[in-house]
């Protein structure tokens, strides 16, 4: 008998959809060995949508509940999954590789003193272990590496895994649990919710960045537009160049020094296409490139391009994609 | 106040990739290597804690082959006391072993703050300084943005999908930090004379086995050859039908 666990990320209450990637790809592993799946949610007090993790295939939902889980408790967490993982030796470990997901992951695996496979986008269940597929150089280059003894642990990138309805009759339970060695030494106090509205780079369905082809900072309003018609579905990146001229936040930047983002469509706006930014956007499904150089290299790996003046391009665009979403 | 800044000697980002002919590692032939630039911030950072306070050191420490001495003393160019190569003929992919070797140098009680970049932009681990703080017992926080240190108390700021965390630590701590902590420093020329007249050990490093095994390394899969869709505002038309039909993205 051996289990798979898959830990899921919750705010305020909410599961986070990276958290329905995760369980999914947990099923996967789940179904090539037989074995049965919990999902772990940390939260300060039941999570409703708990539950809805067995939508996704898990076969038992634990919710651990403490008032220091209401956000992210670095070592209190890392201490309780890795004593959970310990008791119920579970063969697979799957976290979320976002910002909170990538330094629980850390910390539970080097509690555990295993290796951790950070940032998988893709893996093979074999009967010796597991052989994953993780971007290296900036997406430059894949490393495929294989993990041969329990428990093997592994970060799964965001908006890569597709969350999969596959339904079963999973049993839930909420646990509320001590912490008798206290909520640790590391404190979030507090989470500060970035513009009501705005949608991260790193997990928005639609990313739009601008280069120095738009000339100065005030014309990223032209993208903002264009995001904004994509009704709450778009964010707004940018290339290092304008990141570095301060144009816009670094936390913007997409690329191999800045975000690597997979969006299912990604809209390149007056950026050339330095290596370093295709990097960064290169496993996103479809990208467009709009640019007045005919012979710019973002044009090699866009799928669609259209070659012209952006200030008379964007425009014509946010109107078009307004009549969709509108 | 002591502060360890560790370090990684890594292929610049203009660097194009090539397999080596063992399939599994980066051919370095022709590569131009940096340091890490989310180091970069680490190194600022740590220079202006040991400048704010009037006194202190600041020790570099790399773990990587003999030519990581190099990227210890670009370091040592930009202010750095002195440095500490953990000498070894490879840097294992996994990133406990890592951890492990430099969390036998960095020691506990050692220092009030050891400082990582964020990443690595070679292998993007993004793991190490988090293990080596619990293989230390320490607190840490990652990917820091902002910091404040107040006698033994600080306070940092850490970039999470849409939002921010303010988060509260004591010292001694581990703390990788992010772009936008700081501007990093250009070493001048009196820096780069003055390094070469620093202390350096190098200490050879072994490993024991992993149970990570690295099967290949390959080039990412091409992308379809892509079309211009047309020329100026009336291309979008056209496009926007592709988007729809074609790629089913809207």
């Amino acid at each position: 008998m051996s289990g798979v666990l898959a830990v899921l990320e919750q705010r305020d209450g909410a599961l986070r959809k990276v958290s329905f990637e995760v369980v999914s790809a947990a099923r996967r592993i789940a179904a090539a060995r037989t074995a049965s799946l919990e999902a772990l949610v940390l939260a300060g007090a039941a999570v409703a949508e708990a539950a809805q993790a067995g939508k996704f295939g898990a076969d038992r939902v634990v919710t651990l509940t403490h008032a220091a889980f209401a956000r992210y408790a670095p070592e209190a967490g890392a201490r309780v999954i890795a004593e959970r993982v310990q008791r119920e030796a579970y063969d697979v470990v799957l976290f979320p590789a976002t910002a909170v997901g990538k330094d629980l992951a850390a910390r539970v695996a080097a509690k555990l003193g295993v290796p951790l496979v950070a940032d998988v986008t893709d893996f093979a269940v074999e009967s010796a272990g597991l052989v994953a597929v993780r971007p290296v150089y900036a997406g430059k280059a894949l490393l495929e590496v294989k993990v041969s003894k329990p428990p093997a642990v592994l970060s799964l990138r965001p908006n890569v895994f597709t969350p999969l309805e596959q339904p079963r009759t999973a049993k839930s339970e909420t646990i509320a649990v001590d912490l008798p060695e206290g909520p640790g030494r590391v404190v979030v106090r507090e989470l500060k919710a970035a513009l009501a509205g705005a949608i991260d780079v790193g997990e928005a369905p639609v990313v739009i960045s601008g280069g120095r082809g738009l000339r100065e900072p005030a014309n990223f309003k032209l993208l903002e537009d264009l995001a904004r018609a994509f009704g709450g579905r778009a964010a707004v990146g940018a290339s290092r160049a304008v990141v570095d001229a301060g144009w816009r936040p670094h936390a913007d930047q997409v690329g191999q020094t800045g975000k690597t983002v997979s969006p299912p469509l990604y809209i390149a706006v007056g950026i050339s296409g330095a290596i370093q930014h295709l990097a960064g956007m290169r496993t996103s499904k479809v990208i467009v490139a709009i640019n007045k150089d005919k012979d710019a290299p973002i044009f090699k790996v866009a799928d669609y391009g259209i070659v012209g003046d952006l200030f008379e391009i964007l425009p014509m665009l946010t109107e078009e994609i307004k009549k969709i979403y509108g | 106040m002591k502060i360890a800044v560790c370090i990684k000697r890594v292929p610049d980002t203009e660097t194009r990739v090539k397999v080596a002919a063992d399939g599994r590692t980066l051919d370095e032939s022709g590569v131009k290597f940096v340091v890490n630039p989310y180091d970069e911030f680490a190194i600022e950072e740590a220079l202006r804690r040991k400048e704010q306070a009037g006194s202190g050191e600041v020790v570099v420490v790399s773990l990587g082959t003999q030519a990581a001495q190099e990227t210890i003393r670009t370091a040592l160019a930009m202010g750095a006391d002195r440095g500490v190569l953990l000498q070894s003929d490879r840097i294992p992919s996994d990133g406990m072993l890592v951890a492990r070797a430099l969390a036998a140098e960095l020691g506990p009680g050692s220092y009030d703050l050891l400082l990582f970049g964020k990443l690595a932009i070679d292998d993007y681990n993004q793991q190490v300084p988090v293990m080596v703080a619990e293989l230390l017992g320490l607190p840490c926080v990652t990917a820091v943005t902002h910091l404040d240190i107040d006698g033994q108390n600080g306070v940092a700021e850490r970039e999470v999908e849409g939002g921010v965390e303010v988060v509260e630590f004591p010292l001694p701590a581990v703390l990788s930090v992010d772009k936008g902590l700081n501007e990093p420093r250009y070493p001048a020329l009196k820096g780069i004379m003055a390094a070469k007249k620093k202390p350096l050990d190098v200490k050879p490093v072994s490993f024991p086995a992993t149970d990570l095994e690295v099967v290949s390394l390959v080039p990412p899969p091409e992308r379809k050859e892509g079309r211009i869709v047309g020329e100026g505002p009336g291309a979008v038309p056209g496009l926007i039908r592709l988007l729809r039909e074609e790629a089913k993205v809207l």
